[in-house]
Parts: C-alpha cells; structure tokens; sequence
C-alpha cells in the first residue's frame, strides 16, 4: 500500500463520514481543525478504523482522539507504518 | 379542559408517492405501487413483491455527512420531518428551549444497515464494523436523529407495537402536549429492503406469496392470502390548539380520540379487543359511531385477523354501517410507518370531502357485512376513525375529526412547495 | 383527581443474581459480578470483559416452547415479571385484564437470537442473499422487539395498553416513567412495567469496539467497570432485566398490598447534539432532573440517594457529574451518589429498570449500595460517590438518571411510602 497523502485521506473521511461543511471555505486542510472541517469524533473513528484495515496498522485509542488536524492524522499513521514495517 | 391536539403539519413519503400532494394524488386514482422487488434479487425467495419508494434520492435531501451513518429508512424519517415542520411553517428555535420533542415508532429498526454491518463481521471480522452501527440500526435511530437535525430537546420518545405503533407515538406525543410542551413531531416511517429483512418477515407467516400485484393484498376479501410489506409513513407536528392559533397557522385536524388494548393469547377462550379499543377512542373524542363518516382499516389480508376487524366494526357500526375503506392495498403494510400513513390520509379525505378507495378487492367477503369503499366517494366528512394493529395483538383506534373547513388555499401550497 | 402510582412488585434477573434477594445481596455486599465473556471467543474483540447471568430458563420455569420461540432478552422479562407479580401477590380477583398493561423496555432486542439465526441463514456470512429454507418460524418474534412486551402481556394476562420502549439506554427508565403515566391518566389501574437487554453478542462487542465505548482493560475482569474513578476507560456490558408491578396507590391501598416505594416524579429531555456524545455541560440531564423533582414537588435538598448512570466512559462521569451539580447545588456535594454498573455492567436498555429497583430497595433497607472500584476518585468526579462499601442511611427520596445514544436524558424520582406508619 502507497503512502497515505493528505489527499488520499481527505478521500476517506469523505467515503466514511461524508463531506464536511467547512471543506469548501479552506484552502489548505492541513492544519485545520477537523472538527472545523465539519467532522466529529464518530467520523474520525470510523476514518481511523479504515485506514488501519486498508494499511495493516494500529493506530492507539488516545493516539487518534488527540490528532485534531489532518497533519497530526498523517504524522501518526506514518509513525504507525514505520513501527509496523 | 385541556386543550385540543391539532395536526399543524405533515410530511409523507409513500410508495404512492413522496409528499402529501403526489400521495393524496395517486391514492385518490387508485394506482397501486405494489410490484416486483427491485432493492435486491427477489427471485430465490417465496414472496417477491413489493411497495417500494421509488425515485428517492437521499442526497438530492440531506446533507451527506449524514448519508454514511444513516439507514434508508433514517433518511425517508428525516426527510418526512423536514417536510411537517416546513409544511407547519414551525421554526423550532422560536419555541421555548424544551418546547417540542418527537416520538416515533419502530418495528425492527435500521434492519439493511444491520445485514451490512453483520456481513462485514461474519465475512471479515470484527474490525471491519462500522462505528455506525453503535446507533444506525437501533429502534431508536430515527427520534435521535431528528431531534439531533432541528435542535428538538423537549421529551422524546420510541414505542414499538409492530403496525399499531404509528398511532401510539401520536397519542404518546399528545400526551406531551397536554402536559405543557407546545411541539411535538410524532408518527412512523419504516422499511426493512434487505434480503435479511425480507426472510424475517416472510417467517411471520403474513407475507403474500402471490406473483400478480393484483391479487396479492386482499384484505376483506375472498381470495385474501397475506399482505405485501411496502417502504415508507408519516411524521406530524402536533400542537395545542391554543398555541397554534397564537401562531395564526391552520390546521389539517384534530386528534380527537385514541385507545389501545392488547388481544388474550390464542386458544385462552377470551374475546378480542379491538371493539373496545374503537369504543374507547370514541369515548375519548366524545363521539357517536354516527359521527365517524369513514373507518380507514387495519386491513390485514388474513382471513381470520379481516374477519376479526369485520366483527369489531359490526358490532360498534351495525351491518354495512359506516364506510371502510384500505388505502393500504396500495402501499402494502409499512410497519411502523403504516398507521401513521394512514393517519394522514385520514386527515386529507377529511379536508377535501372524499373517501379514498381500497383498490383490487374485487370481491369481498359477503359475511363481513362491511361497506368497503372499492371507487373514490365524494360525501361530507367530520371525522374518521384509523385502526392499526400489531403482530402479536396489539390494536390501536384513533379518531380524527376535520379542521372544519379552515385550512386555507395558502396551506396547501406550502405543502407543494416542500415537495420540490 | 390525583391518581399516585405505588411499586407493589419487584423482580430481577441480573448477573450472578436471578431474583431480587440475591440482587440486592450483591450489591449490598459490593460485589462484581464481571467477567471474561464465555459465551463466545472473546479473543477477537479489543473488549473482551463482560457481566453475564447464568441462567436456565427451564430452572426459572419456562416451558420448552417457550424456551424455543422466546429470545434470551424476552425470557429475562417474562421471568422478572412473575417474580414481580408474585412479590405483589396480586391474583385474579384485583387484576382486570382490561384496567392491566405492560410496558417493557429494551435498547436492542433479540440481538442476540437474531445474529445466531443470521449467521444460519447467509452461511456464516458468506450468502448475502440470505436462504429462506434455513430461517425458523419464530425468527419474526426476534425480527420486532413489540413481541417482548406481548410475551409478557400473555403471561400476566394484560388486555390494556401493552408497548415496548425503546429509546437505547434510557429504555429503563422511560418504560416504567411511561407506564406511570398510563396509570396516573386513568388509562390503567396496574402496569407490568420494567425492562431487558441480553446484548453480549459478537455483533454488539463489535460496535462498541467501533466506537471505543467499551473497555479494553483485560487484565482483571472483576475490576473492569469503574465509573467516576481516575482509571475508567470504557464501560462493561451486561444483561439482565428488572420488571415491576406497578399499581395505582389506592387500588394498592384496598387490597392490602406492601407498598415498595412511590414513583413520584419522571422527566426526559433530549440533548438534540449527537448521537452519541455528550456535552460536558450536562445541561438537558439537569433540566430532566429538575422536572422530575417538580413532578414529585421535591426540592433538591430532599434527595436522599442519587443513583448515577455512572457508565464508566470518560465523557459520560463527567457530564453527569456536572448534571447533578447543575440541578441540585451544592446538594451534590452532600447526597451520596452511587454507580451500580461498577458491580453488574451496562445492561443497555436494561439498567434503568435494575437501577430503580435498587433506588426502590434503598428506600426499603435503608442501604445504599456502594460504586465499586473507585480506588482514585477524578479530580473532575468530586462528588461523594460512596466508594468501595454500602453505607446506612436513611432514604425517603431516591434519584436515578439515565442517559444514552440517541441523545436521551431521563430522570425518575422514588418516593417512600406511609413511612411514619410503618
């Protein structure tokens, strides 16, 4: 499996959690808040719970509720990769 | 005295048709929806027919955030409640902070959601379940996310009497009005299109295994051999009569009366209920069988459950004595959502002076001694009595009584204009 | 007219206790009776601990037809609720079928005969276009969870108003708030009300999972439920059901019946925020707690015990803590509050029911059962949550709360009865 891009996850939130309403007012989505994005805890677990099924990783239960931003998500499924491979 | 219940708003999705007007429109034509399934293959199983809602795009509707987490039946509840507050004209922020609620009924819940999420689990293990099936399939999904969707944080609730359980939820959001909330959004949208659905229905024993949508559903007549399950129901906003003519908004009608009672167990000797479940309605509307210009049915299609509601309406009503009609013949059984359809067609009949027909019973029972209405019939109505009964014995009766003439033309556009 | 509503009755089916004696013992004792799952291969699932009732349905008195057609959910309310109506001594002479309904409430049904029954019919899975040829005939019972209420309205002989509530984890509390108004409107004169979860199935542990609900600590089960402490992670489920007879208080009165307790006030509201989230604020919790009192014309100062939801989750301590401090003041510091989900779990739809008979059974004895495993009480849980061991106090006024997903707040106040007479 390809690395995770922030464009890739964006595609994911959107297949498991639908489009969020503050998607179109920003630019840049790498450092906004996902709850600004529109996307709450629910969609966030249900995100995290695919991607751990589509890249063979773990992601910990704190680990996931503290990455609030599309940058911190990426950096903790990265680490994650990097500790399984 | 407590003041009146009144129907302010109601929004319909039908296999006749989605909103009251495309609805009220069909049925009055008597144009059946029922016909092959098409949801999922029907061919390996021994009922194949189906009222489906056709034409429904969740997404041209309701934001797709909520799409992912939603059942088919979720999103027809959420629309149908979207259209009774836009036709009630009532904004729910204008209301006190916990000054309207809902109660809806169930049957069996988010039951295709449910078959995925099982799928997933029994096919490829746990960790393939969704976080949404914690609440999606549950009997309580649509009350929560209809009062999660419009800010509705007064007493909410879920009853389940099987097909009775649309009129419980309104008599049960009556009762919150007459303690002192000013809104309620009561009734029942249901459907269960999945193949995991359809088998357990088929166990009840209830399903027609007929091939030809037009013998399929016969209630009270020779012939009658099950029902067909359809999609779809009605959700209302009730007030306080006093409360809605602050609000200088009119009304479809009044839910006047309303009882319940559960039938003793097979084989026990004991007589069923549902006479007095209409007898108490009644008496709880203060009125006479004579004032009940139209029954609309329960209209099971199994001889003995047809015969058995004959027997009631001939002991309340006499021979031949009051109309009966089953809208239902043309949208199949919609669980919970059945009684609560019914309802609303109840109140349009009333509104516009017309009885609406019980289509392809061509031949009903002559031992019934009922009129069953089988052609649209134009007669002045003041009040309608809807019966609705739940597998198991549950029986429901509520009178309806009309808004006497007041709802005005500027209404029933409102009701067209929600549709688009 | 002024019609007051006496519990007459109590039956239970709780873990490691069928039958109120032993429910009550347990929880005086400040026992848990939580687990490792056994009824599957919990190995699987991040939870893996579980409150389970061994329970024989034919040792319990059922017969095997209805052993057969009867889920494990229904079988809980149909035993609970002969043993309310036998605790009530009420027989055929007081009980009129038509006066006489029954409301039980559940969260999920017959969840678990239907998932045994689903995994039949698709082949473990692998069928999505489910076999006909495989599905029983009482598959229908398990398809719509009305036929608990009906099994129940059977047994009794109820002809009134029967229902199943089900609004998730508040189902508990709302059946019997709803069969108390059913009385009070004169619609019944007794209601067979209360309610039933057996959810510990593989589908259930699964979405629990999805969501991170449910505790993942596996090391000790005993100490896996640990409401308002530091160290809570997840709730445990459980199963069970507690069932009342519930009688107007003059048709009480007349026939001599032992009066348990009043229930003298309920109230819900709902939180209209998430479906299974809760604002920190605890704000609609509050407002259902205020009504509730306002119902039994208590003031917040007369509440003598307060039974917490206290499921165990991070966010649910919290906001009910905030809750009670919103609606009774600086009361909430002095009331004993207690979770009993410390000791029998999460029963869902369940635990509202269990949770008013123990309300009622602290009335009674004087007893207020403790919160188990609270070792490190949260800094942010800093009420008196009458930790470790049950504690004697004199109870004449019981609160208990429920909360749950779909955004329910609900809140029933018991009441004792007569007290200066007895």
């Amino acid at each position: 499996m390809q690395e995770l891009t922030v464009t890739r996850l964006m595609e994911i939130i959107r297949e498991c959690a639908g489009e969020g309403e503050g998607l179109a007012a920003a630019d840049d989505v790498l450092n906004v808040e996902f709850s600004d994005l529109g996307y709450d805890s629910l969609a966030m677990l249900e995100t995290a719970s695919r991607i751990e099924r589509d890249y063979g990783i773990r992601l910990p239960d704190e680990q996931v509720t503290e990455a609030t931003t599309p940058r911190a998500f990426l950096t903790l499924v990265h680490d994650a990769a990097a500790e399984s491979s | 005295m407590t003041a009146a219940t009144v129907v302010t708003g109601m929004g319909v999705l039908a296999p006749t048709g989605l909103g009251t007007t495309a609805h009220w429109s069909a049925t009055l034509r008597g144009r059946s929806a029922i016909g092959p399934i098409t949801r999922f293959d029907g061919t390996p199983y021994s009922s194949r027919l189906a009222a489906e809602i056709n034409g429904f795009v969740a997404a041209d509707h309701l934001p797709s955030r909520l799409l992912p987490q939603t059942d088919h039946m979720t999103r027809l509840a959420l629309v149908a409640a979207d259209w009774a507050l836009q036709d009630a004209a009532l904004v729910p922020a204008e209301l006190p902070e916990y000054g309207a609620g809902v109660v809806t009924a169930s049957s069996a819940g988010g039951f295709e959601f449910g078959h995925r999420e099982l799928e997933k689990l029994w096919s490829k293990g746990p960790e393939h379940v969704s976080a949404y099936q914690s609440f999606a399939w549950f009997y309580a999904v649509n009350t929560g996310q209809i009062s999660i969707r419009h800010g509705l944080r007064g007493p909410s609730g879920v009853l389940v009497t099987e097909q009775a359980g649309g009129l419980d939820a309104i008599a049960q959001a009556r009762r919150h009005l007459r303690a002192g909330i000013p809104a309620m959004i009561g009734g029942g949208v249901d459907g269960s299109p999945c193949p995991w659905g359809w088998v357990a229905q088929q166990t009840s024993g209830r399903l027609s295994v007929a091939r030809d949508p037009a013998r399929a559903y016969l209630p009270f007549g020779e012939g009658a051999a099950g029902h067909v399950p359809g999609d779809g129901g009605a959700l209302f906003v009730l007030e306080r009569a006093d409360t809605a003519a602050e609000r200088g908004v009119r009304w479809y009608g009044e839910i006047a009366g309303y009882a319940a009672t559960f039938d003793p167990p097979p084989g026990s000797g004991r007589p069923p209920t549902l006479r007095r479940a209409i007898e108490r309605a009644l008496d709880d509307a203060g009125a006479a069988p004579a004032d009940i210009g139209v029954v609309f049915a329960d209209a099971a299609g199994v001889p003995d459950l047809d015969r058995a509601e004959a027997e009631a309406l001939r002991a309340v009503f006499g021979p031949y004595g009051v109309p009966v009609t089953a809208p239902k013949t043309m949208t199949g059984r919609l669980g919970a959502g059945g009684a609560a359809l019914d309802l609303a067609t109840a109140l349009l009949a009333l509104e516009r002076g017309v009885i609406p027909p019980t289509v392809n019973v061509t031949r009903p029972v002559p031992a019934y001694e009922i009129d069953l209405v089988p052609r649209p019939r134009r007669v002045p109505l003041t009040a309608a009595l809807v019966l609705a009964r739940g597998h198991g014995g549950f029986n429901a009766a509520m009178v309806v009584r009309g808004g006497r003439g007041t709802r005005l033309p500027d209404n029933a556009r409102r009701s067209e204009t929600c549709r688009s | 007219m002024n019609r007051r509503v006496a519990i007459t009755g109590i039956g239970v089916v709780a873990p490691e206790a069928v039958g109120t004696k032993r429910f009550w013992d347990l929880l005086t004792a400040g026992r848990t009776a939580t687990r490792r799952i056994t009824f599957f291969d919990p190995s699987p699932f991040r939870s893996q601990v579980a409150a389970e009732v061994d329970f024989d349905p034919l040792r319990e008195g059922l017969s095997p037809q209805q052993v057969r057609r009867m889920d494990r959910t229904t079988q809980f309310a149909v035993v609970s609720a002969r043993e309310s109506l036998a605790d009530s001594g009420l027989g055929a002479p007081d009980l009129d079928p038509s006066r006489t309904g029954v409301v039980i409430g559940s969260a999920v049904g017959a969840t678990m005969s239907l998932e045994r029954e689903y995994v039949v019919v698709s082949d473990g899975g692998r069928r999505h276009l489910v076999d006909e040829e495989y599905a029983v005939r009482h598959l229908f019972g398990h398809f719509v969870p009305s036929s608990i209420a009906a099994e129940v309205a059977w047994d009794v002989g109820a002809e009134g108003p029967v229902a199943t509530v089900s609004t998730g984890c508040t189902s508990g509390l709302d059946s019997v708030g709803h069969a108390v108004e059913l009385i009070r409107e004169g619609t019944a004169d007794v209601m067979v009300a209360g309610a039933t979860d057996a959810p510990i199935s593989p589908i259930t542990m699964a979405c629990f999972d999805a969501i991170k609900a449910t505790t993942p600590r596996k090391d000790d089960p005993a100490t896996a439920s640990r409401p308002f402490d530091r160290t809570r992670n997840g709730f445990v489920l459980g199963e069970g059901a507690a069932v009342f007879v519930l009688e107007e208080l003059e048709h009480a009165r007349r026939r001599g019946a032992r009066l348990r307790a009043e229930i003298s006030g309920f109230a819900t509201r709902s939180n209209a925020y998430h479906m299974t989230g809760l604002r920190a604020d605890g704000r609609e919790m509050a407002e259902a707690i205020r009504a509730a009192l306002a119902q039994a014309r208590t003031s917040p100062q007369d509440v003598a015990y307060v039974n917490a939801h206290g499921s165990g989750t991070k966010q649910n301590d919290r906001h009910e803590t905030a809750a009670f401090k919103r609606a009774l003041g600086e009361h909430a510091y002095r009331v004993p509050v207690s979770g009993i989900k410390s000791m029998i779990g999460h029963s869902l739809g369940a635990i509202g029911s269990l949770e008013i008979a123990a309300c009622a059974l602290a009335i009674e004895d004087g007893v207020i059962p403790p919160t188990a495993n609270l070792h490190e009480p949260d800094p942010e849980c800093d009420l008196d949550y009458v930790p470790l061991r049950a504690r004697e106090s004199r109870v004449d006024t019981a609160l208990t709360v429920g909360s749950g997903f779909g955004g329910f707040q609900s809140a029933m106040v018991l009441s004792a009865v007569d007290r200066d007479d007895r």
